[in-house]
C-alpha cells in the first residue's frame, strides 16, 4: 500500500512532447512499473504522434476516455501551466501533479478558485511530484535514491526532500510514498492534507514532515497532528537563518509581517509533539531514533 | 518586484484612484521647477527609495516656500536614509517626489494581499493610517477589517462601502473611498501584484479621498506579461549582486556572514544555511543554481560570491537529482580554475553520477576539501572559515 499512487495508476502526462517533459517521461517510464503507468500524453497540435510508444491525444478527457487514466502530470511552461490545470480538472480525473515552476500567483488563485466543488486533487505546483517507491515516480525526482518502505515523507521543498529520503535509504529505512507539494504560496495539497492519508494508510508507519518558511501551513498541520495523528512524526523546517522580507528561491518562502519565520514554525510542531530537528543532517537518524522508542 | 511610491500613484490613477498632484525629480532644480509648476503654498518633500518608514527616518519634509522645497530637497537628494526596513548602512536617496499638500483630517489603512490560507485575495482595512498594518495586528487586531474576496466576483461595491463604514469613514466620503477601494482590487488583480497598501488613505478637510502614500510589489512569475511594469523597475535599488544573479537566472540573496554557499534547490540551500549556522559559522549569501545549472552558471555563481569581500570559504552543496554530480563537479572545477578561487573550498556531493563527481574533484588537483555528508560539510566549512 501507499498514498495516492500506486504501480496500478494510469497517468497522462501533459506537455509530454516537450523538452523537459520527454526527458522526464523517459526517466519515469524507466522507473518500476513505468512501462505501464505512463499511458498518454497530450498536446492538441501533437495528437496522433507518440513518444516512446506513449500515444499523444489532443485533450485530457480524450485521453483519458482512450486509456482510463486517472491521474496527470504537468510540464507545461508557467504560462500555459494553470489553464492545463484547469483542463485536467474539468476532465474529472482524480489527481493532477504539476512539476512546472513560476505560475504566476493569480492564475493559480483563479485555478484553485475554480477547483472548488470539484473532486481532483492538485500536488504542486513548483514540485518535484510523488513517488511511491518501487512502483512508481511521477516526477523530476531521482528514482535510484528511493526504497520500498514504511516511512512516508512530504515537504515543500524538492532537493531537501531527497535529502531526507537518502538519509533514510541509508539507514536501512524504506518509504511508502514521498510527495513533494511544493514551493509555491498558492497550491494544492498542503502538508496536512497528505498527512491524514498518511495517518491512514496501514503501510506507513510514520512520517518526515519538511517545511520551511512562509505561510503557515506547517503550524496548521502541527495542531491537527497533536489532536488526531496516530503515528509519530519528525519535523524539518529550512530558513532559521533567512533573512525576513526576502523571497527565498521558492514563491512561497518569505517571511513577511513577522509572519512564517522558521523558529516560530519549529516551536509550535515541537509543542504538538512533533519530534523536531535543527540539523538538517540528522532527519534520519532522528526518525531512526523515534522508531526504536 | 518593488516600484517607487511615486510609479505606485501612477499605477494607481490608472485605475480611478485619486492621489495628491505630484512631480517625480532626481536634482534640486527639478525640485524647485516642479513646486512652481504644482503651485500652493505648501508642498511635501518625498524621498524616494524602495523601503517603508522613510518619514521616521527624516526623508519626508514639508515646505512652505520654494527656498524651502530646494534646502529640503538638497538635504534628502544623496542623503543615506535609515529606516528600519533599510538596515543600518541605509540607502542612498536618488529621486525625490514633490507633491502639493493635503489638508489632512483622517488617515486609514488599505491593504490588498494573498491570503494563502484562504486562496484568495484579501482587502485588509483599519482605522488606524500612517500606522503599519503588522503594529495595528499586534496590539489591536479588532481595529483590522478583513474581506476575502471571491475571484468571479471581484470586490463588490456592497463589500467596500461594508469595509468603509466600518473603518470610520464618514458616509458624505463612502462614494469616493468604495471607487478608491475597487480601484486599489483592479489594480492589484490586473497588474499581477502581490501587495498593495494605501497608508494612509487620507480624508481630507473638503471631504475628498485620497492616496497619500501606496506601496506596490509585483508578482516576478507575471512580470513576463506586464513589460509596462518591468519599465519601472530601478535596478539603483536593488542589491547589486542580486541584480546579477538575475541575469544568470540564479537565485541569489546576501547576507552578512563570510561562508558563501552554492546549493541546488531552494529548500536545500536555505538547510545549508541553517547548517552553517548551527555548526557554529555565519552564511555569507543564500544561493540556488537551479535545476539546469551548467559550467557557465556555476562560474558565475562562483564570481558573485568570491566579489563578497568578508567571504572566507565556500561550500558547494549539490543533491544530484535532474543535475548530475559529474556535470556539477566539472563546472565547479572550470569555475575554480576561471576565478583564481582564494578561500577554501568544501564540496559535497550527493544523487546521480556521485562517484564519477567525486573522481573529477579529486583528479583536478584542485585543493578541494571534499565532504561526506551535510554534517561533515558544515564542520569542515566552518573550520576552513576560522582559518
Amino acid at each position: 500500500m501507499s498514498i495516492l499512487i500506486n504501480k496500478d495508476t494510469r497517468v497522462i502526462t501533459q506537455g509530454m512532447t516537450g523538452k523537459v517533459g520527454q526527458f522526464h517521461t523517459h526517466h519515469c517510464k524507466q522507473y518500476a512499473n513505468g512501462e505501464h503507468c505512463f499511458v498518454a500524453g497530450v498536446n492538441p497540435k501533437k495528437a496522433g504522434e507518440e513518444f516512446e510508444g506513449i500515444p499523444v491525444y489532443a485533450s485530457v478527457r480524450e485521453a483519458k476516455q482512450e486509456t482510463g487514466a486517472t491521474v496527470s502530470v504537468i510540464y507545461v511552461p508557467p504560462g500555459g501551466a494553470a489553464a492545463a490545470i484547469d483542463e485536467a480538472v474539468e476532465a474529472g480525473l482524480d489527481l493532477v501533479i504539476c512539476i512546472t515552476e513560476g505560475i504566476p500567483v493569480h492564475d493559480m488563485l483563479k485555478t484553485r478558485y475554480k477547483m472548488q466543488g470539484k473532486k481532483t486533487l492538485l500536488i504542486g505546483p513548483n514540485c518535484p511530484g510523488i513517488i511511491t517507491p518501487e512502483e512508481i515516480k511521477i516526477g523530476i525526482m531521482p528514482g535510484h535514491i528511493h526504497r520500498k518502505g514504511r516511512i512516508g515523507v512530504v515537504s515543500r521543498s524538492g532537493t531537501l526532500t531527497y535529502e531526507a529520503v537518502g538519509q533514510l535509504t541509508e539507514l536501512g529505512m524504506g518509504q511508502s510514498t514521498c510527495v513533494g507539494i511544493g514551493g509555491d504560496p498558492i497550491n494544492g495539497m498542503k502538508h496536512l492534507d497528505v498527512m491524514k492519508r498518511f495517518n491512514e494508510d496501514p503501510d506507513t508507519d510514520a512520517v518526515i514532515m519538511v517545511g520551511e518558511i512562509g505561510g503557515s501551513d506547517e503550524e496548521e498541520c502541527a495542531r491537527w497532528i497533536r489532536d488526531n495523528m496516530q503515528k509519530p512524526v519528525v519535523g524539518f523546517i529550512a530558513g532559521v537563518t533567512a533573512p525576513p522580507g526576502k523571497r527565498m528561491g521558492h514563491a512561497g518562502a518569505i517571511i513577511s509581517g513577522g509572519q512564517g519565520g522558521a523558529e516560530d514554525k519549529l516551536a509550535v510542531m515541537e509543542e504538538c509533539g512533533i519530534r523536531v530537528t535543527r540539523n538538517p543532517a540528522e532527519m534520519g537518524r532522528v526518525m531512526q531514533k523515534v522508531l526504536k522508542g | 518586484m518593488k516600484i517607487h511610491e511615486y510609479q505606485a500613484k501612477e499605477v494607481l490613477r490608472q485605475f480611478g484612484v485619486s492621489t495628491p498632484r505630484g512631480k517625480a525629480c532626481s536634482s534640486v532644480d527639478e525640485a524647485e521647477n516642479g513646486a512652481r509648476e504644482l503651485g500652493g503654498a505648501a508642498w511635501v518633500v518625498k524621498a524616494q527609495i524602495h523601503a517603508g518608514g522613510r518619514g521616521k527616518g527624516g526623508g519626508v519634509k514639508v515646505a512652505h516656500s520654494l527656498a524651502e522645497v530646494r534646502e529640503h530637497a538638497g538635504k534628502i537628494l544623496g542623503m543615506h536614509l535609515v529606516t528600519h526596513q533599510t538596515g543600518p548602512e541605509g540607502q542612498p536617496v536618488r529621486r525625490l517626489l514633490i507633491e502639493e499638500s493635503a489638508q489632512i483630517a483622517r488617515e486609514f489603512y488599505v491593504g490588498m494581499v494573498v491570503d494563502r490560507a484562504a486562496q484568495r485575495v484579501a482587502l485588509l482595512a483599519s482605522s488606524e493610517g500612517g500606522m503599519e498594518i503588522e503594529e495595528v495586528a499586534k496590539h489591536a487586531p479588532e481595529k483590522i477589517h478583513t474581506v476575502r474576496i471571491d475571484s468571479a466576483t471581484g470586490l463588490t461595491e456592497a463589500e467596500a462601502a461594508q469595509v468603509v463604514r466600518a473603518i470610520g469613514m464618514p458616509d458624505v466620503a463612502n462614494a469616493e473611498a468604495v471607487g478608491a477601494l475597487q480601484g486599489l482590487y483592479r489594480a492589484f488583480v490586473e497588474k499581477d501584484a502581490t501587495l498593495a497598501e494605501i497608508n494612509p488613505l487620507i480624508l481630507t478637510a473638503d471631504n475628498h479621498v485620497l492616496a497619500l502614500d501606496a506601496k506596490i510589489n509585483f508578482d516576478d512569475n507575471a512580470l513576463f506579461r506586464h513589460p509596462e511594469i518591468v519599465a519601472l523597475r530601478d535596478l539603483d535599488e536593488e542589491d547589486p549582486a542580486e541584480v546579477e544573479a538575475s541575469k544568470f537566472d540564479l537565485s541569489y540573496i546576501q547576507l552578512d556572514g563570510d561562508i558563501g554557499c552554492l546549493v541546488n534547490g531552494a529548500g536545500l540551500a536555505m538547510a545549508t544555511m541553517d547548517i552553517i549556522k548551527l555548526y557554529g559559522g555565519s552564511p555569507a549569501n543564500f544561493l540556488d543554481v537551479g535545476g539546469g545549472a551548467t559550467t557557465e552558471k556555476v562560474t558565475e555563481a562562483f564570481k558573485l560570491m568570491l566579489k563578497n569581500p568578508h567571504l572566507k570559504a565556500i561550500l558547494v552543496n549539490i543533491f544530484g537529482g535532474i543535475m548530475k554530480c559529474d556535470v556539477i563537479a566539472e563546472g565547479v572545477v572550470a569555475a575554480a580554475r576561471e576565478v583564481h578561487l582564494n578561500v577554501p573550498l568544501v564540496v559535497r556531493l550527493e544523487g546521480t553520477n556521485v562517484d564519477l563527481g567525486k573522481k573529477i574533484l579529486v583528479e583536478s588537483g584542485l585543493p578541494i576539501i571534499s565532504a561526506g555528508n551535510m554534517a561533515d560539510a558544515a564542520e569542515k566549512v566552518v573550520a576552513a572559515a576560522r582559518g
